[in-house]
């Protein structure tokens, strides 16, 4: 971890974030999600502008990487073993709102094998588990924000909820920027999947195109031919007010 | 017309489900063997300065039941009041407190604890100081974006007095962000509903 030495030769940012619109988000309460019925704040949120403990945020050093930490095909595998399933590479940059790239961002997924099984002890799908596959990977965005790592298609999945609902597949995001008001967990779809529209979850995002914004792009120049397909996936983080003319004095 | 500004949309967010464990806290959930430890999991090193406490941590739901799938993070300054992040610019921070953690609530209990120093003040975006607190910010299946909220201190009655973000939180709400102590330890029980239900903060 590398504290207080930033990720870049740039000169580290201080300003507070763009407002979050709200709308473009889901809402806390999406009765057609069940879980949220009780796990939804019913009162306003409280609107504060950036103070110090939101514009900071924990900064992670790639030596907190293992070497396997990007490939899912391999990080659970037994010596000389790999994940089953169509194999796949998925990249992009992390950006923020400004269209910068946030370099230094802590990338974590998380996805269910290729026949839609979690290696967890509260999942109950028929679907068997992988002994190859564990599920779960990190990496660090570089300066320019770009990130890639490797891993098998997950299957898609049913789950409780109405009487048939079945998740689109998705690989599960978890990101922390610069700030901890950045913080963000998301899911991302791939392009052409006909159950994306379908799943209740997806469908707590009131606006298409927010939908579109968590869609891969199926990116034929990205693949390893002969090895690995490969989805284009950008994630966009809040942006930062500037803090060229705040705090200046008369006069200076 | 004019020219176009040009702004990206943030990513929406989506619920981290049921597995979040999975990916944020693996040896938590039994895979073991990817990441020697899970991230957040220790938070203080043997040097760090500042008085040691506990912050034992529920997240209770509409029916009065504590998560037992819930994930949550803190982040908090150093016992002299500095981020450590490129992004405080006042001084160094203690090196052997990296000020963030990360746990899951245990699947029996549903109660998650930190293991931490008590945080020095910080000052408010005007400049006056803020009474010490901890910033926590929550992710379950059922939560369709993370919640941020604030801890304060039970036994930091003048600080919390004076603090310019409690002042805006008309009474009692003010209350369900103060976490009572009992020896080392400090309960912060985050209501998500109902008539206790916790402030959260569009920040
Ligand atoms: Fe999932």
């Amino acid at each position: 971890m590398t504290g207080k030495n930033p990720p870049s030769n740039l000169r580290p940012e201080t300003g507070a974030f763009f407002q979050r619109d709200r709308a473009w988000h889901p809402p806390a309460f999406t009765p057609g999600y069940k879980s949220s019925v009780l796990r939804s704040p019913r009162r306003p949120l409280l609107s504060l502008d950036n103070t110090l403990s939101e514009i900071t945020g924990p900064v992670f050093g790639h030596d907190i990487l293992g070497e396997l930490d990007d490939d899912l095909i391999y990080n659970f595998a037994a010596p000389g073993k790999a994940a089953i399933g169509p194999r796949i590479i998925v990249h992009g940059r992390v950006l923020d709102e400004r269209g910068v790239g946030v370099g230094g961002a802590l990338l974590e997924v998380w996805q269910a094998n290729a026949g839609g099984r979690y290696r967890h002890r509260r999942e109950t799908y028929l679907a068997p588990l992988d002994p190859n596959f564990g599920g779960c990977g990190r990496t660090i965005t570089a300066e320019d924000g770009s990130y890639c790592f490797r891993t098998v298609q997950p299957g898609p999945y049913p789950w409780p909820n109405g009487p048939n609902d079945w998740r689109p597949a998705h690989i599960h995001f978890s990101v922390m920027g610069h700030g901890f008001a950045q913080r963000l967990i998301t899911q991302m779809y791939f392009e052409g999947d006909p159950m994306i529209w379908k799943c209740p979850i997806v469908r707590t995002i009131g606006d298409p195109k927010a939908v579109e914004g968590l869609t891969a792009a199926l990116d034929m120049q990205a693949t390893i031919p002969m090895d690995a397909r490969a989805y284009k996936f950008d994630i966009v983080l809040r942006g930062r007010r500037s803090t060229l003319f705040e705090n200046r004095r008369e006069g200076n | 017309m004019a020219q176009s500004l040009e702004r990206l949309r943030e990513s929406a967010s989506q619920t981290a489900g049921p597995y979040v464990h999975i990916g944020l806290t693996p040896n938590f959930c039994g895979i073991e063997g990817v990441y020697a430890a899970d991230l957040g999991a220790a938070m203080v090193g043997e040097k760090a300065r500042g008085d040691r406490i506990k912050v034992k941590i529920r997240v209770i739901d509409g029916a009065g039941v504590p998560l037992k799938d819930a994930l949550v993070e803190v982040w908090q300054a150093d016992a002299a009041g500095i981020y450590n992040s490129p992004s405080d610019q006042r001084g160094a921070a203690d090196p052997h407190f990296f000020g963030w953690g990360r746990q899951a609530t245990d699947m029996t209990s549903g109660e998650c604890v930190f293991e931490t120093i008590k945080p020095g003040r910080v000052p408010f975006f005007d400049g006056r100081p803020m009474a010490p607190h901890i910033t926590v910010w929550i992710a379950a299946r059922g939560i369709n974006i993370g919640l941020h909220t604030r801890m304060y201190f039970g036994d930091e009655a003048q600080a919390n007095a004076q603090d310019p973000v409690l002042a805006r939180i008309e009474q009692p709400r003010a209350a369900s962000l103060i976490a009572p102590r009992d020896g080392d330890t400090y309960s912060f029980d985050i209501h998500l509903q109902g008539e206790n239900e916790t402030v959260f903060f569009d920040i």
